[in-house]
């Protein structure tokens, strides 16, 4: 029995040691704002917190997650940062598909934590981890602009 | 058990209540303690199958096409919410169920599904009048009621108002007494001078549910004691299951199955367990042994070698002007050139998966369901049920580019073979590996096209001949027409709208095992890009402005053609100077009924050159929510950039070499120009937006690209080439 310190809570789980944390998320915590797209932390779709930094769950066995304050899509919002990119994500009508974006906004939020004014090569390298097909980025960029403003 | 797992057990439970009390509710139950009523529970109106107006005064508006992305379930809602005066914000969306009869696509006779980018355009005046009729029951519920005349009564954001008489109703508090007005046959949807939500940049139904992570996908279902399917697909194509080892498999803890499958087109093997990573690691401890007598052992260099082959002979001829050969014969300069295209997989980020419950007298399936008609009867074949007991939940889907829509149902017939091969009763969610979803077929065909140009002395264009060879996506269909000619083959290059007093455009139709199938935009992913760089080859060649040659050679009738492209070229400035360090490209592209330019702009770098922005022009009649059409433009030319730059899936002795996004690298934050799109202003019905994006970009791209290299582009993707952007 693992105990995971997930959005401020402790949580036990009896997953394997070696279950990928995406799929402890999924698949015993209810959890399925993390979604996976690849599984070898290629497109960022499974991007969580972990001690605050962008991290691919799809790869991070959940045995080396236990330690760690872990931040999903689910609470991410409840943050300042976290909550001022949701609103300039809705505010730029982002997603089309949508699959892709918790990814994103994890990844995005992350960043604002650090820099609070990215430039465009701070978003594209930041950002170039996470795939989006329906090729969304142009939104995203702007609504990275418009949270970090926001929050200025 | 974990407290969650506990929790989640005890909402299992109520879920069943949940389902027992509301007989008309479709009741699913969602982790973390969310039970979503798939449907209003107590409608209060119901005037026909596209309206619901419930006791809370939301109005739900029910969706006969799928929202993977292309903006449909916004604008279906819109074009309703418009003509029955709804307040947006009170306005909500649902999925339709399967039924063929009352949701039809009606571009498709009598199938109900989402393609060809028709969504809009087949649904805007059955749902214009489903909004009309149901704001004149309201109209005529508050005049009884009131004792006005119905003539007085007005309606605005959801409010029904007589100004005399100072009284007012919201729709939830005429709703009894509307459902009790007979529909009237003649309401009249609102002139267009009237709209307050069509052609406004209304925000989408779903940015909040896909910003916070509350959307539900396939891949997000989770129902009481479920279990979960890993497969083992083929190493190639046709090949069938001849037996397995599954002792290793069925000892990791969690396993509940282990099973061999067959459909009409896939044979494989199933692991099934009580989540994905325990059927996922089992998975790879099964050994399967394959008979590969019928198997596919071609390579994609062979194929390129036979198509060229093929493309010197003389094809089926899919349209003719004049005399082609003859004028070919008789031209002062002759210009050719040969066109590449590889095997291309969709790639959507949700990996195709797919949840199956298989009653005594019944099946349930959750999918992102685009093909409910195709898919409710493969399903209901194979379980030997009549087609109403299948029950298809549609729910969002994480992409699809036309890959849920297969014609043959391909990964939900799977889904259902499994769980029937493993005789539960449970629900099972089958579930691909992003390898499994690019290496499972269903590509874009592979393409070779040769064109030849007929120069007069003056240098003008006298024919055109187009000799197109590859695999038909609908041969082999319920979609495969009578004759030799595939229309999905050719369009794009059939109905070039340039005009050339002789013209001939040839099909060599091949077959193999590969399987193929339509992909954002079908035929003109390639018909685009070898028209318009041709014709950039021909401008080039004459020394004529690839612009004014287009202007040119269109006939006064192309009336779109010339608005988009005067709308990029002005917006654009394609007749000023240009920056000394730019590079500009041009295509123009009809596709679904809408004209499409762009202008890449491609600038020049210390590290290379750098495709900096895409000015793009479009004409899709009137655009009901010119912000999703903005949307549909920039995810359209990104997608077609993703193949351009670097799509191919590769095949070699039958295997398929790609897996994942390392080897098949699709389009990045760093690699996305900046976007302008501008809106031809149209009075006219709606035309496509999801797909019509798509084409130009790669032409115009390899256009800029021929200018810059002084080396035209004539195979894709450019990777291929040893051409990168920075």
């Amino acid at each position: 029995m693992l105990t995971l310190d997930i959005n401020g809570r402790k949580v036990e789980t009896d997953a394997e040691p070696d279950t990928p944390l995406l799929w402890v998320l999924r698949d015993h915590l209810g959890m399925t704002g993390s979604k996976y797209g690849c599984g070898k932390a290629l497109c960022g779709a499974c991007t969580v917190h972990v001690n605050g930094a962008a991290t691919r769950s799809c790869v991070l066995p959940v045995a080396a997650a236990a330690s760690m304050k872990i931040t999903t899509i689910e609470a991410v919002g409840d943050s300042p940062i976290g909550h001022a990119v949701q609103e300039a994500w809705i505010a730029e009508n982002v997603p089309q598909c949508g699959y892709c974006q918790s990814g994103q906004v994890m990844s995005a939020s992350a960043l604002l934590a650090t820099n609070k004014k990215p430039s465009d090569a701070d978003i594209d390298a930041a950002l170039s981890g996470n795939i989006c097909r329906c090729a969304t980025y142009v939104r995203i960029r702007s609504a990275i602009k418009r949270a970090a403003e926001s929050l200025a | 058990m974990s407290t969650v797992e506990k929790e989640t057990l005890l909402h299992a439970s109520r879920r069943d209540v949940l389902k027992a009390s509301a007989a008309l509710t479709v009741a699913f139950w969602l982790p973390q303690g969310r039970a979503i009523a798939n449907g209003t529970a107590h409608a209060a109106f119901e005037p026909n199958a596209f309206i619901r107006i419930g006791t809370d005064g939301i109005v739900t508006v029910v969706s006969k096409h799928i929202e993977m992305g292309q903006g449909a379930y916004t604008g279906l809602a819109t074009i309703v919410a418009e003509e029955l005066d709804a307040d947006w914000s009170r306005v909500r969306v649902e999925g339709a169920p399967a039924d063929t009869k009352t949701y039809a696509n009606l571009l498709f006779g009598s199938a109900m599904g989402t393609g060809g980018s028709s969504s809009i355009s087949n649904s805007f005046d059955q749902l214009r009048k489903a909004g009309a009729t149901a704001r004149a029951m309201l109209v005529s519920a508050a005049a009884q009621k009131w004792k006005v005349p119905a003539n007085e009564v007005t309606v605005s954001q959801g409010v029904v108002s007589h100004a005399a008489s100072k009284r007012s109703a919201t729709f939830d508090e005429l709703a009894a007494e509307a459902a009790k007005v007979p529909a009237p046959a003649d309401a009249k949807p609102k002139d267009a001078s009237a709209y307050t939500l069509i052609g406004k940049p209304v925000a989408r139904v779903d940015s909040r549910d896909k910003s916070t992570g509350r959307a539900t996908f396939t891949q997000d279902i989770h129902l009481p004691g479920m279990l979960t399917a890993a497969v083992v697909h083929p190493p190639r194509f046709g090949a069938k299951v001849k037996g397995f080892d599954a002792s290793q498999a069925k000892a990791v803890k969690g396993v509940k199955a282990v099973v061999a499958f067959e459909t009409d087109v896939r044979s494989g093997v199933a692991v099934l367990a009580t989540d994905f990573w325990t059927a996922k690691k089992a998975r790879d401890l099964v050994t399967v042994e394959w008979d590969e007598t019928a198997a596919y052992r071609g390579s994609t260099t062979e194929l390129f070698r036979e198509y060229r082959e093929l493309a010197k002979q003389p094809g089926e001829s899919a349209k003719k002007v004049g005399d082609a050969p003859a004028a070919l014969e008789s031209a002062a300069e002759v210009l050719e050139a040969t066109y590449e295209f590889p095997y291309l997989a969709h790639a959507s980020m949700e990996p195709l998966n797919c949840v199956v419950r298989i009653g005594a007298q019944d099946c349930e399936i959750w999918n992102g369901e685009q093909f409910q008609s195709i898919d409710q009867m493969v399903v209901a074949r194979m379980l030997n049920l009549p087609p109403s007991n299948v029950t298809l939940h549609m729910l969002y889907a994480g992409g699809s580019f036309g890959r849920r829509a297969n014609p043959h149902a391909d990964y939900v017939a799977e889904a259902v073979a499994i769980t029937k091969a493993a005789g539960v009763d449970v629900p099972v969610k089958m579930v691909w590996t992003r390898e499994e979803d690019t290496k499972a077929g269903y590509y874009r065909p592979l393409y070779v096209h040769t064109l030849k140009a007929g120069l007069d002395k003056s240098g003008r264009l006298i024919a055109w001949q187009h000799r197109i060879v590859g695999q038909s996506i609908m041969a082999g269909t319920l979609f495969a027409g009578p004759g030799a000619i595939d229309a999905t083959s050719v369009e794009g290059a059939s109905n070039l709208p340039y005009t050339v007093p002789n013209l001939s455009v040839e099909l060599h139709t091949t077959k193999n095992r590969v399987p193929v199938q339509w992909w954002r935009s079908v035929g003109s992913t390639h018909t685009a890009f070898s028209t318009e760089c041709f014709l950039d080859d021909i401008a080039r060649h004459t020394k004529q402005d690839p612009y004014a040659l287009r202007k040119a050679l269109l006939s006064a009738d192309h009336k779109r053609h010339h608005a988009t492209l005067d709308l990029v070229a002005e917006k654009s400035g394609w007749n000023r100077p240009r920056p000394e360090d730019e590079v500009w490209g041009l295509a123009l592209h009809e596709s679904f009924n809408s004209v499409v330019a762009q202008v890449a702009q491609l600038k020049r770098t210390a590290n290379g050159l750098k495709l900096a922005k895409v000015i793009c022009a479009v004409d899709c009649g009137l655009a009901v929510n010119p912000n999703i059409v903005a949307m549909q433009m920039e995810g359209g030319l990104g997608y077609g950039l993703a193949a351009a730059l670097s799509g191919a899936v590769t095949l070699k002795d039958g295997v398929v070499e790609q897996g994942n996004f390392d080897d098949y690298p699709v389009l990045r934050m760093n690699q996305m120009p900046a976007v302008d799109v501008h809106i031809v202003p149209s009075t006219a019905k709606p035309t496509g937006v999801g797909e019509p994006g798509t084409p130009p970009i790669a032409p115009a791209l390899a256009n800029a690209l021929a200018l810059a290299n002084g080396t035209p582009v004539r195979s894709l993707p450019l990777s291929a080439q040893g051409i990168t952007l920075v």
